[in-house]
């Protein structure tokens, strides 16, 4: 066994620094760590800037622009980005719709999406959840119909990310309402500028409006938009998931986050001492610090089993579900940091460029709203409990 | 052994609760929260009606000489409604150093307003190094003449924008010490903001405020026990308020758990979330408890037994409210992330709680005599 980086790991993340460094602009790096909020032009403009080096989505096959990267250097590069306060990249396209593309998708298909999610033409969100299909997704009753070369879709999705910004929506649609309901389902792609398409934000409880309900109103989708076999959207719509989880546990950010946490533990005081000196404190940190190298590894050994070509287990939900609970403790430890200094809501200091004199620590506006937008991590891309229900079905058959 | 209310006890209780049922409901106080003030004039005078504001004072001072008990079962129903009005700060904090430390005269001449909801009070005492320490206290109270001159900067001041007059804290030659300032005192200034709770705040910067010997409020130098003291009164009130958050967020995640279907069956019938609601119900009982010991040493002059009664309380709440604030928005699933649902708002304001007189770290200090 040999736990340490090679020559070449090291020389590759030199390479990644540097880049980030020459190439982020500081107006958006200023603004991921200030934790406040991106325009879609800051998504684009870094996206763009990756694009343009070949690193877009490195996980993709090298014949679409994948990178051919080993896991470890996978690894690196996602540190690397995280610790360089760069805009995360957007999971919609490169991470969730392209696998499924990739594995289901038609040739066309391919040649017509992939090359513009690389290149961030299109900005791609996730239609899968329905006020009354959550945890239960099979139970989603967005209806399409069959009409010459078009489907019809009618109904409603929720918790839409980012649909403000999208170009593009990947849907699940009922096709079949007689079948069993796993069974009855399609994956589509739906263009956003379609005829009654209609998207309202959901305000959450930290304020911010990132998320959205999108109305679909007899919306007309060319039957060439379908994906795999009509009825057979499920299989699409579970391997899709798989690829979701894995990304989810956020480790580097995670670790990011815990080495911001220090610094603002050593500003701030407790009896005219540094609170990171505070004994109970930094026991909190030095627990939740342990706890995430120990994901770190177990991420590392998933990613080294996946290489060698067996079969994902129980990992992508492992991670998923410890990976949640660890960002959450963060952002809990953030606002316990900044205690008294927390509490005033200040959201213009969240936008880019603000000038607002901070109270308390500096960034403090940032602390309490993530860890209320935070709670958010536990529930999304399958709640824990689902994930657990997953895992325990795969011990329980061993 | 009692636990019971008295007779007068459930009058106020279910009076406050009829209060908050008819004029508190989720839209009327969003209402409140996004309106200039942050708070509802009307609702302030209903409170002098129904004597809230007159509460813990003396009989022969105008008041009704309520307990510990009596903030308690007002508290919890203002818990339940998620009560915004500056009742904490202007009759329970300040009301209590007022009933600590004034003189015959100065209670003369504050009482009558506060009780009738002219006066509004605030307690300029926290500092940006302050944390939870309640004797960090930068503020200078420099002598001139018969009185003194002021220069503080007052950080996360609870009610402050709405306060007619401020109890601050600033150190003399003899140590802390407490005094009263106007709002419109010259040199006094306010930078208002919403809490992450939606109630209002701010900043409260004295810069050479000159007040007279009059304005000095308890014993030159010697305010901070009378500060602990209030302030623990303060603590076990916001305690009571935390147990009627949790029971209002428990009844309203048991009910959806018993209305919301997925896999074709109420989500109710899942153990995983049954034993998450059960768990729930413990911490809610576990803080009850545990408000109610905090209420009755409130106002005790046995500091030892008053200081661990309280800071047990404190701790377990601060562990109680997370639960059971985490746990409503995890089974409220997406719901729950929603500004539209109340349990994301119970969840800020239990949120806001553990910050609030000492987290629980400061609290398991002092409860071990640190």
């Amino acid at each position: 066994m040999d736990l340490s980086y090679s020559a070449e790991d090291l020389a590759f993340r030199d390479e990644v620094r540097t880049f980030i460094r020459d190439s982020l602009p500081t107006h958006i790096r200023d603004k991921v760590a200030a934790q406040q909020h991106l325009s879609k032009d800051d998504y684009v403009t870094w996206q763009k800037l990756l694009h343009g080096r070949g690193w877009m989505a490195p996980h993709w096959p090298k014949e679409w622009g994948g990178c051919d990267w080993s896991p470890v250097q996978r690894h690196i590069f996602d540190e690397e980005l995280n610790f360089g306060n760069t805009p995360r990249i957007m999971p919609f396209g490169t991470k969730m719709l392209a696998p499924v593309l990739l594995k289901f998708g038609t040739e066309a298909q391919k040649q017509r999406f992939l090359p513009r999610i690389l290149s961030s033409e299109d900005w791609w969100c996730q239609g899968y959840s329905e006020p009354g299909a959550g945890s239960d997704l099979a139970g989603l009753k967005t209806r399409a119909e069959r009409r010459g070369d078009h489907y019809v879709v009618t109904g409603q999705k929720t918790w839409t990310t980012l649909a403000q910004y999208a170009d593009w929506m990947f849907v699940l649609v009922r096709t079949d309402p007689g079948a069993k309901k796993q069974e009855g389902i399609s994956f589509i792609l739906m263009d956003m500028r379609s005829k009654g398409v209609s998207v309202r934000p959901i305000r959450t409880i930290d304020g911010s409006a990132e998320i959205n309900d999108v109305f679909l109103d007899e919306v007309e989708v060319p039957v060439e938009n379908l994906v795999g076999e009509e009825n057979k959207g499920w299989t699409c719509a579970k391997y899709l998931l798989g690829h979701e989880r894995s990304g989810i546990a956020g480790i580097a950010h995670s670790k990011k986050m815990l080495e911001k946490l220090r610094r603002v533990a050593a500003e701030e005081t407790i009896g005219g001492r540094p609170l990171i000196e505070h004994g109970p404190f930094r026991d909190k940190i030095a627990r939740i610090e342990v706890e995430l190298m120990a994901l770190e590894y177990t991420n590392l050994r998933a990613l080294a089993n996946e290489t060698r070509g067996a079969m994902p287990g129980p990992e992508p939900s492992i991670l998923k579900v410890r990976g949640t609970e660890i960002q959450q403790a963060i952002t809990e430890l953030f606002v316990e940091a900044a205690g008294p200094y927390a509490l005033p809501f200040l959201p213009e200091a969240l936008e880019g460029g603000a000038n607002v004199e901070p109270v308390g620590p500096d960034g403090a506006a940032a602390f309490a709203p993530t860890y209320l937008n935070w709670r958010k991590t536990s529930i999304y891309g399958g709640s824990n409990e689902i994930q657990k229900n997953i895992v325990s079905k795969i011990l329980l058959r061993a | 052994m009692d636990f019971g209310l008295s007779e007068q006890q459930q009058l106020l209780r279910d009076s406050i609760e009829r209060f908050v049922q008819d004029e508190y409901a989720f839209d009327a106080r969003r209402k409140i929260v996004a309106s200039e003030e942050g708070l509802s004039r009307d609702h302030w005078r209903t409170f002098a009606e129904l004597g809230l504001l007159a509460l813990p004072f003396a009989e022969d001072e105008g008041g009704i000489g309520g307990d510990g008990v009596d903030t308690m079962v007002v508290m919890e129903a203002f818990g339940k409604g998620l009560v915004v009005e500056p009742f904490l700060p202007t009759v329970i904090l300040c009301g209590s150093l007022l009933k600590l430390a004034a003189t015959a005269e100065q209670r003369a001449g504050l009482l009558p307003g506060i009780i009738d909801g002219e006066t509004l009070l605030a307690f300029a005492h926290g500092e940006r190094r302050a944390r939870h320490d309640l004797g960090h206290v930068e503020a200078k109270a420099a002598r001139s003449g018969d009185g003194f001159v002021l220069d503080a900067a007052k950080s996360v001041v609870l009610g402050a924008p709405s306060a007619t007059q401020f109890i601050v804290s600033a150190r003399t030659a003899a140590g802390i010490s407490l005094f009263l300032v106007p709002a419109d005192a010259a040199g006094l200034s306010v930078r208002p903001y919403l809490t992450i709770d939606g109630q209002r705040a701010g900043e409260v910067t004295l810069a050479g405020v000159t007040v007279g010997a009059e304005a000095l409020l308890g014993p030159d130098g010697g305010a901070l026990p009378l500060i602990e003291r209030a302030v623990d009164i303060a603590t076990a009130a916001v305690c009571a308020e935390a147990v009627g958050c949790m029971q209002a967020t428990f009844e309203r995640t048991r009910d959806y758990l018993n209305t919301r279907e997925q896999f074709g069956t109420k989500i109710g019938n899942f153990q995983a979330l049954q034993h998450a609601l059960v768990d729930m119900f413990v911490e809610l009982e576990q803080s009850r408890s545990m408000a109610i010991v905090a209420a009755v040493h409130a106002g005790s002059d046995d500091d030892a037994a008053r200081r661990r009664a309280i800071s047990a309380a404190k701790v377990q709440i601060g562990k109680s409210g997370r639960i059971i604030g985490q746990t409503a928005v995890q089974l409220h699933g997406g719901m729950g992330m929603t500004d539209e649902m109340q349990v994301g708002h119970y969840f800020k304001r239990l949120t806001a709680i553990e910050q609030s007189f000492g987290d629980s770290d400061h609290h398991l200090a002092r409860f071990q005599g640190g």
